[in-house]
């Protein structure tokens, strides 16, 4: 019998071709400046589009089918961990004060990704960018999707994860990421793919994804591991392109090289202060630990981002400023961060407590250098003060760093006793910063940072009560009346976790769970 | 030399992709965490896809590593028969 010779099939590289060049055109109602209007202001020069590459050559048919197969095999978990009471395997319910944290001030960061690479497909010129632009868009809305999907489940029997919507715009902490995330977003086009494919994706999410959710799947959480490394292997695509977008923009012009090293040096430091959050929810909040912080950035950041910033080096590319002292900070972040929360406790919508003795023995040894000579005795003291009955709780607002909207709590580099303090004066008006890089990033852009929205200001300006509160009131509780605009529930969602409501519920329901 | 790693989810459709990248690799190591496997290699990492296909008996499209991949590291070069990670120093 005849077979009929088929015609051979295209292979990745050629199939990528086709799917990506010559989709455009040349605009001739208007001109093409006028069509693609922010593509030049910031500087970045670019002579030849069609040199931008998706290493991955993912062509949009291969992307829905893996897409389609990701979160099939997805929501397969979702739905076994809510029929099986997925909830009661965690190892305890301090576990969830993670969880809480990740959905109040994580989640919501993908949101804005999707807004920005919405708006930067828009604006590039170059068809591939565009295509991954909008891939990259999809993929983020994809994350925020399956986390509220995953994390609902949660929301059925414990506190703290309601409203998460209206906490966003108002928390205190939440300011953190949400002007990380703003600063981005209302940035150019090309800063905001340095901002986030690069500096923040390719350079700091494998700290946040990787060690973390290994972290939930040895705690028993089985649908917080599933959604974050199904997000994961599309951020692996994300990072793979903040690598060729910064080559891309580097090999375009020598005239970029000082414009990308500028945000790099901005970005990689903004990246370093949110994931102080990350840090603090891996060393403390994980019942069980998979590795210490400092292992993770040790490993992430010291050894995969030297291996990175060497590569780049042949552009004249350098780390980034604020390198060393983020490497030194390793030591201290996570345990200034936790300190901050615990007495901050009952200003926060997830629980804080104290350590066990193990615990603390976990820390020391992870923590040679730093634990015992400066936070044991702290975390030690605390512990005392609330056996005997005296929890501390801050009521005093701390200030904040104009810049990362961190509260004052980290300390100078080459001393850990000494909090590090900057101050700048703009136009008659004092600023301060929590370091000497968050003050350079405020002078190089201060018409944008004297706007930034600061929760501990606009408290003290009463613009964070609800409407039909009296400040003159002779009863008033202004800190009562803060945590009420915020939508907390009191005493459920906030303060210590020892007697509180989720603990209570936990111990109860996994009793059930184990006897008739 | 940097090092360049490629991180797969810990599961069945990834074993045979771990098991290719030691073959493959043999200055490559293996290193277990909870829920995922880390493979990590001076200089260079190849998958094959012929590997994998051996390994299983079964077609194997290289694009099929989205799926269970958890992060990478490198510059990477990928064709229809197999994918690199490098770093160029
Ligand atoms: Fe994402
Ligand atoms: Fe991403
Ligand atoms: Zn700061």
């Amino acid at each position: 019998m005849d077979m009929k010779a088929t015609k051979k099939k295209l292979g990745i590289k050629e199939r990528y071709a086709h799917m990506t060049r010559g989709l455009g055109w040349e605009p001739t109602y208007q001109p093409a400046d006028a069509v693609f209007p922010y593509d030049k202001y910031e500087g970045i020069k670019i002579h030849d589009w069609d040199k931008w590459v998706d290493p991955f050559r993912l062509t949009m048919d291969a992307y829905w089918k893996y897409q389609g197969e990701k979160d099939r095999k997805l929501y397969a978990v979702i739905d076994a961990f809510a029929q099986n009471n997925g909830h009661l395997n965690i190892t305890d319910a301090r576990y969830l004060s993670a969880i809480k944290l990740f959905w109040q001030g994580v989640s919501p960061l993908e949101n804005y990704v999707v807004q920005g690479f919405a708006r930067a497909g828009r604006h590039f010129r170059g068809e591939a960018s565009r295509v991954a632009c909008q891939m990259q868009a999809v993929d983020e809305l994809r994350h925020y999707q399956t986390q509220a999907h995953s994390i609902s489940n949660y929301n059925k029997y414990y506190n703290g994860f309601h409203s998460q919507r209206h906490m966003w715009d108002r928390v205190w902490y939440l300011s953190v990421p949400k002007s990380f995330g703003e600063d981005a977003l209302t940035a150019g086009p090309f800063e905001f793919l340095i901002a986030i494919s690069f500096s923040f994706e390719y350079v700091l999410t494998n700290l946040l994804f990787v060690p973390f959710m290994s972290g939930a799947a040895y705690n028993g959480d089985m649908s917080t591991v599933t959604f974050g490394f199904s997000a994961q292997s599309d951020e692996s695509r994300h990072m793979t392109l903040g690598i060729e977008a910064i080559k891309f923009l580097l090999e375009q012009d020598p005239a970029n090289v000082p414009i990308v090293q500028g945000w790099i040096d901005k970005w990689f430091w903004r990246g370093s202060k949110v994931l102080a959050l990350v840090g603090m929810m891996m060393d403390y909040m994980l019942p069980k630990r998979v590795m210490s912080w400092k292992e993770a950035w040790e490993i992430y950041a010291e050894e995969n981002g030297g291996a990175l910033f060497r590569d780049l080096a042949r552009y004249g590319i350098r780390p980034p400023k604020g390198w060393a002292d983020a490497c030194e900070a390793k030591d201290h972040i996570s345990h200034q961060v936790w300190l901050l929360f615990y007495e901050y406790g009952g200003a926060a919508a997830f629980h804080t407590w104290s350590l066990t003795n193990e615990e603390l023995d976990w820390l020391s040894a992870k923590y040679p250098d730093s634990f015992d000579k400066y936070y044991r005795p702290r975390l030690e003291f605390l512990r005392d003060k609330h056996a005997r009955g005296e929890r501390v709780y801050q009521s005093t607002l701390p200030t904040l760093c104009t810049t990362c909207q961190i509260p004052l709590c980290f300390t100078e580099p080459g001393d850990p006793t000494k909090i590090s303090h900057r101050e700048t004066v703009y136009e008659d008006e004092k600023y301060v910063f929590c370091s000497v890089h968050c003050q350079e990033i405020f002078c190089n852009e201060p018409e944008k940072f004297v706007q930034s929205w600061l929760p501990v200001n606009q408290i003290y300006q009463g613009n964070c009560f609800n409407p039909d509160v009296d400040p003159t009131a002779p009863d008033f509780d202004p800190l009562k009346a803060v945590l009420e605009y915020f939508k907390y529930n009191l005493g459920r969602d906030n303060g210590e976790f020892e007697g509180s409501e989720d603990q209570r519920n936990f111990a109860m329901w996994r009793g059930q769970a184990s006897k008739n | 030399m940097s090092k360049v790693f490629i991180i797969v989810q810990a599961n069945e459709e990834a074993r045979p992709i771990v098991e290719a990248l030691l073959q493959d690799n043999p200055h490559a190591v293996a290193q277990e965490s909870p829920a995922m496997v880390r493979i990590e290699a001076e200089g260079k990492l190849t998958l094959n896809r012929a590997t994998v296909e051996e390994l299983t008996g079964q077609p194997f499209n290289i694009q099929q590593l989205h799926v269970n991949l958890i992060s990478i590291s490198g510059h990477i070069d990928e064709d229809d028969d197999y994918l690199t990670v490098a770093w160029a120093n």
